[in-house]
């Protein structure tokens, strides 16, 4: 698998999008991370208009085997989640960088301690 | 996904093929299986409709063999061995002197004084080493086959037809719980019409040798009939959906088969003493009189799932315990079984929920099993 150039990781296989010109960013949770929990039947997300913390739960997802926390990657205040992923979450599965999204966030702080694709995907190998 | 001591994991003779399918591969009692191929789901809903091919090589098959192999299994048991007619197989179990489950087992009459049973692979050992010390005294062998087969199933309505084109044996005559020996793809196998899933199905033992020529084989000619490989997960939801019991959830050494709502499978009035009679005697008085929690099938109305451990509650006070639970591909909603006080077993029992994490959720209380298939 290979993980997108122009995103940037977290430790806990979130990824953040670089911010649009308003300071928005999407946050989605890796193909690494969707393959280790299988099936995912359930997305709890984060409101919108909360605010979510780097390194904090945010929500959670449910998958065949297990329920997994979901970390935000960034600190900031929720714009918009994906209902695409609420009314149909194996997209998450089949397209976690893309239409398996699962929130945006207007960034109130930049993160300093993400991974690049390459580190990202080296911290995987070990 | 580590074990937690640092033996190294197991392999069945299955394991490149896995490897090349590109399974997701976990620790299961110190095997390394197949969780799954793709999409668990996908899997699941493959077996309901047309048919699943498992590796259950993990399984512990133990042969008990001589003159007195009915007396050494009607003693060790708790079911009636020597009422098993040669070619026909038994679910039942083994239990400690004081009652408390030690493994379900299927029993396989496979000669005249010829018995294989088939142990859950993290109690084989347990089984294998009970079996050894009650059958002293007998004259019969307990002897250690776990190395000397590969076990594969195909489950599903499609897997008649699909065996039917691979071997000369007469499957229309053999009976759900029955097994008698043949040739398979021209490989020599006990074919067994038994499974863990809630479908028509087969199990295949064999020599580990032949199982790499006989998993391509099965799955050559289920190509077209839409056969596909299946993990571990898929099992699980698979005989949940089936309202099967698990080893290690309904099943403990904690319970008895009464207290699991098993005690059919206890057979008092078999010839002999056997281990265990004295304290399922008494417990099946218990059950009998003062029944105690149920075993219980519960539906979600929400969408979060249920996992085993988390409680259930009524009116705020915990009433039992989930044993098992997971999305059901079946039915669309999360599942579980569980134990719950005899006073909301009911089926429609209003007002019983889970905790989950905290927030109780609403569950309708149901009869198990959850799904059962069309004849």
């Amino acid at each position: 698998m290979s993980n997108p150039q122009h995103l940037r990781y977290s430790k806990e296989h979130e990824w953040l999008s670089p911010a649009d010109e308003d300071g928005v960013a999407t946050v989605g949770i890796t193909e690494f991370a969707a393959n280790a929990l299988g099936d995912v039947v359930y997305a709890q997300l984060p409101d919108v208009g909360s605010t979510v913390t780097a390194g904090e739960t945010c929500g959670e997802l449910e998958s065949t085997k297990s329920v997994s926390d979901l970390y935000s990657p960034v600190t900031g205040e929720v714009t918009e989640i994906n209902q695409d992923v609420v009314d149909d979450p194996s997209l998450v599965n089949s397209a976690p960088f893309e239409g398996g999204w699962l929130f945006k966030v207007r960034v109130a702080e930049e993160p300093v301690d993400l991974l690049t694709a390459d580190e990202y995907a080296a911290q995987n190998e070990g | 996904m580590s074990s937690s001591d640092a033996r190294p994991l197991r392999r069945t003779a299955l394991d490149a093929v896995h490897r090349s399918l590109g399974a997701t591969m976990t620790d299961f009692a110190g095997w390394d299986m197949p969780l799954r191929y793709g999409s668990e789901r996908e899997e699941h809903l493959a077996v309901r409709t047309k048919a699943g091919l498992f590796d259950l090589s993990h399984m512990g098959e133990i042969t008990v063999t001589g003159p007195q192999a009915a007396a050494v299994l009607d003693h060790a048991l708790v079911g009636n061995i020597a009422s098993v007619a040669l070619g026909r197989a038994r679910y039942t179990m083994i239990c400690r002197a004081d009652g408390g489950i030690l493994d379900d087992l299927i029993v396989y009459r496979t000669a005249e004084t010829t018995y294989l049973v088939v142990a859950n692979a993290a109690n084989a050992q347990v089984v294998l080493d009970a079996l050894t010390e009650r059958a002293a005294g007998f004259d019969a062998e307990v002897r250690d086959d776990r190395d000397a087969y590969a076990l594969i199933a195909i489950q599903g309505p499609a897997s008649p037809a699909v065996l039917a084109s691979l071997t000369d044996a007469g499957l229309d005559g053999l009976k759900y719980y029955a097994g008698l020996p043949g040739t398979v793809a021209g490989v020599p196998a006990l074919i067994a019409r038994t499974g863990y899933t809630g479908e028509d199905g087969f199990e295949l033992f064999v020599a580990p040798e032949h199982a790499v020529r006989l998993w391509q084989a099965l799955s050559e000619a289920g190509e077209d009939a839409g056969v596909v490989p299946c993990g571990l997960s898929c099992r699980d939801t698979l005989r949940l959906e089936a309202g099967m019991p698990l080893y290690g959830h309904e099943l403990t050494t904690e319970l008895t088969p009464f207290d699991a709502g098993l005690g059919r499978v206890v057979k008092f009035d078999k010839e002999g003493d056997f281990v265990g009679r004295e304290a399922l005697l008494a417990a099946a008085e218990r059950a009998e009189k003062n029944p105690p929690r149920v075993l219980v099938g519960l539906v979600a109305e929400g969408r979060r799932v249920p996992r085993a451990g988390y409680p259930v509650v009524a009116g705020g006070e915990v009433i039992g315990e989930v044993t098992s639970g997971a999305p059901s591909p079946t039915l669309g909603k999360p599942i579980a079984m569980a134990y719950v006080d005899a006073a909301h077993a009911a089926p429609g029992t209003p007002g019983v929920g889970v905790d989950i994490r905290g927030s109780h959720e609403p569950y309708q209380v149901v009869a198990l099993p959850f799904y059962k298939r069309q004849k």
